[in-house]
């Protein structure tokens, strides 16, 4: 029989808080989940530095992956499987693209990606086309089979319907990430009807759609997403500490290229400091080395580097303010020389940081937001955009909310303001 | 601080107008292939890459009162134009100067059209395959644009055009 084709003599299940079980029949599935990349999973939390407020938040994207897996299976071998719009032939590559889909994320994705101006999707392709043990496995199904996922993944993959059960606004990868997020943290946000969703999701031509009768789920499933994204996702303590995490790489980034001597050697940072990494460098990298060497730079003689890495570490966080850059722009340079003045450096203690979420949109054609709508299947079999339906959707179509937040070490200004009227000063012009 | 922001402003001030969100999104992804420094990250969207991160900088912006949005009515869709207020201007007071080729590569690609700027920026992001696997990835995600043969060829000679006015 063909790998491809292979299954299990008995049946893999994987105990999950979230689905009950994994199920795992694949072969192919079974040693993909055994490779090293894919264990490496288990070492990246799925919500960085989230734990710092929800101290159950320690789950990891080996947990998520599995969990889109397991959606993305039950929608295939359960609801499309005797419906004609949809292609067996892509069971597989489904599966794998599933499972896969977050393999090149790493420590603490966001800041890290952003410190070190990379992207986890890349990653991701270049380990599934380049020397690994997640590319042999996938080999073995056939010789174009890793750059199929890389495809469905990358979204370019031709079948668009592939694509949108891990892409889209009502895909498998968020209906997992809202209940499991929800679940780790303790929130009481983020709960819907996955069941019903995906006894009434139906395979179409360009995408996965709902049959009307299940709008009211679909609504509950954006509602859920609203919610956790301004509870959770953007809570601005967690932001606080990844603002502090994103200062040290910079900070240890800096002193590198500036011949600073490390009393401990950056071993695994220096080829990202001096843009050298290769796929290996970026695979060996993980949250336990990280938080190892923030414990080991607590004691670095550069009093900038061991103060972020104890704040991070002891979590002792910035403090925030609101902040509006449109009129306050200007308060902004104004803050920036009263730190120099007072001896505190503003590139690391004085940091404005956004958050915005568009809970949902539609697709106008030609011009507007590029993303693609929910579709809803009417009994007459045509289909309609959720927002023509849905009074609810539509009050929050479109509708983007930001918040801006200014970071700040409230501790040392509190402390030196007895000292120097300058720390008052600041803390006042904070406070405005 | 919100120097990238400011970057959007000092780009689009470069072009003095910019004519539809997906011309801009284009425009700034293709100096961002020219090694022109933007933080906006880009996946591939309907219309070839998009970035949710500029989406959202130019609806601040817009709403900081920076960047003005004009739209006109096509009939079956509506255009967006933008430009840059006179505060954004003095905004632009606060923010480091722009590289020095960044103007003429804005002006190349302001006079191109959104259709064919998308062809363009689509098989940039497809740079790290060889010509014809480019165009083929093309062909395959741009199935309903029916690019034609010369549409490839100008949008690889606009390529090499554009790369005279890049950051080397």
């Amino acid at each position: 029989m063909a790998y491809k084709d292979q299954k299990l003599v008995e049946e893999k299940v994987f105990k999950d808080p979230v689905h009950r079980y994994i199920h795992v029949r694949d072969q192919v599935i079974w040693d993909v989940i055994g490779t090293r990349e894919f264990q490496r999973l288990r070492r990246i939390k799925q919500l960085g530095t989230t734990y710092l407020v929800f101290h159950g938040a320690e789950h990891s994207r080996f947990h998520h992956s599995l969990g889109v897996y397991e959606i993305v299976r039950r929608i295939i071998d359960d609801s499309f499987s005797r419906r004609p719009e949809w292609n067996h032939e892509e069971r597989l590559v489904t599966l794998c693209a599933a499972l896969l889909h977050d393999l090149g994320h790493g420590p603490f994705s966001h800041a890290f990606e952003k410190v070190f101006h990379l992207d986890h999707e890349q990653f991701t392709q270049g380990i599934l086309l380049g020397d690994t043990e997640v590319n042999a496995v996938l080999q073995k199904v056939s010789a174009d089979f890793p750059q199929k996922v890389a495809d469905v993944i990358g979204k370019t993959y031709p079948d668009k319907l592939v694509v949108s059960l891990i892409s889209s606004q009502i895909d498998a990868d968020r209906m997992d990430y809202l209940q499991r997020d929800a679940y780790f943290t303790g929130v009481s946000y983020g709960h819907f009807d996955m069941e019903r969703i995906l006894r009434v999701m139906r395979p179409a031509e360009e995408q996965a759609v709902i049959k009307y009768s299940g709008m009211h789920a679909v609504e509950d499933y954006i509602m859920s997403r609203y919610q956790m994204y301004w509870q959770v996702y953007f809570h601005p303590v967690s932001r606080s500490a990844e603002v502090i995490l994103m200062k040290i790489l910079h900070r240890a980034k800096d002193l590198y290229n500036n011949g600073y001597v490390f009393s401990q050697e950056p071993v695994h940072f220096r080829s990202f400091f001096d843009r050298t990494f290769k796929l290996e460098d970026y695979i060996a990298l993980d949250e336990s080395i990280l938080l190892t060497y923030f414990q080991l730079w607590m004691k670095e003689n550069d009093r900038i580097l061991a103060d972020l890495c104890s704040r991070f570490i002891n979590r002792n966080l910035f403090q925030y303010a609101e902040f509006d850059p449109a009129t306050e722009y200007r308060k902004i340079g104004e803050l920036e020389q009263l730190f120099r003045e007072a001896g505190i450096d503003p590139e690391y203690y004085l940091v404005t940081d956004s958050s915005s979420d568009l809970p949902y949109d539609f697709y106008r054609p030609g011009e507007e937001n590029e993303r693609l709508p929910i579709y809803l299947q009417m009994p007459n079999g045509e289909l309609s955009e959720l927002s023509r339906s849905s009074d609810i959707v539509d009050a929050i179509s479109g509708k983007r909310r930001t918040d801006h937040k200014i970071y700040f070490p409230k501790d040392v200004l509190e402390e030196g303001k007895e000292g120097n009227p300058l720390f008052e000063r600041i803390l006042a012009l904070l406070k405005k | 601080m919100l120097q990238e922001h400011a970057k959007i402003v000092q780009f689009i001030s470069l072009a003095n107008e910019v004519n539809g969100r997906k011309k801009l999104q284009k425009m700034v992804y293709i100096a961002k292939k020219m090694h022109f420094s933007f933080a906006e990250k880009y996946e591939l969207h309907m219309y070839g890459p998009y970035s949710e991160e500029l989406t959202l900088r130019v609806e601040e912006l817009c709403e900081m009162g920076f960047l003005a949005e004009r739209c006109t009515d096509k009939g079956s869709y509506v255009q967006y134009h933008y430009h840059v207020t006179n505060e954004g201007t003095s905004f632009l007071e606060t923010a480091d100067a722009p590289h020095d080729m960044l103007g003429a590569c804005i002006e190349l690609l302001n006079g191109k059209s959104a259709r064919f700027l998308e062809l363009v920026s689509t098989l940039l992001y497809f740079d790290h395959l060889e010509k014809d696997e480019q165009v083929e990835k093309v062909r395959i995600v741009k199935s309903k644009l029916n690019f034609s043969d010369e549409e490839m060829d100008n949008a690889f000679a606009f390529i090499d055009e554009l790369e005279k006015v890049s950051v080397q």
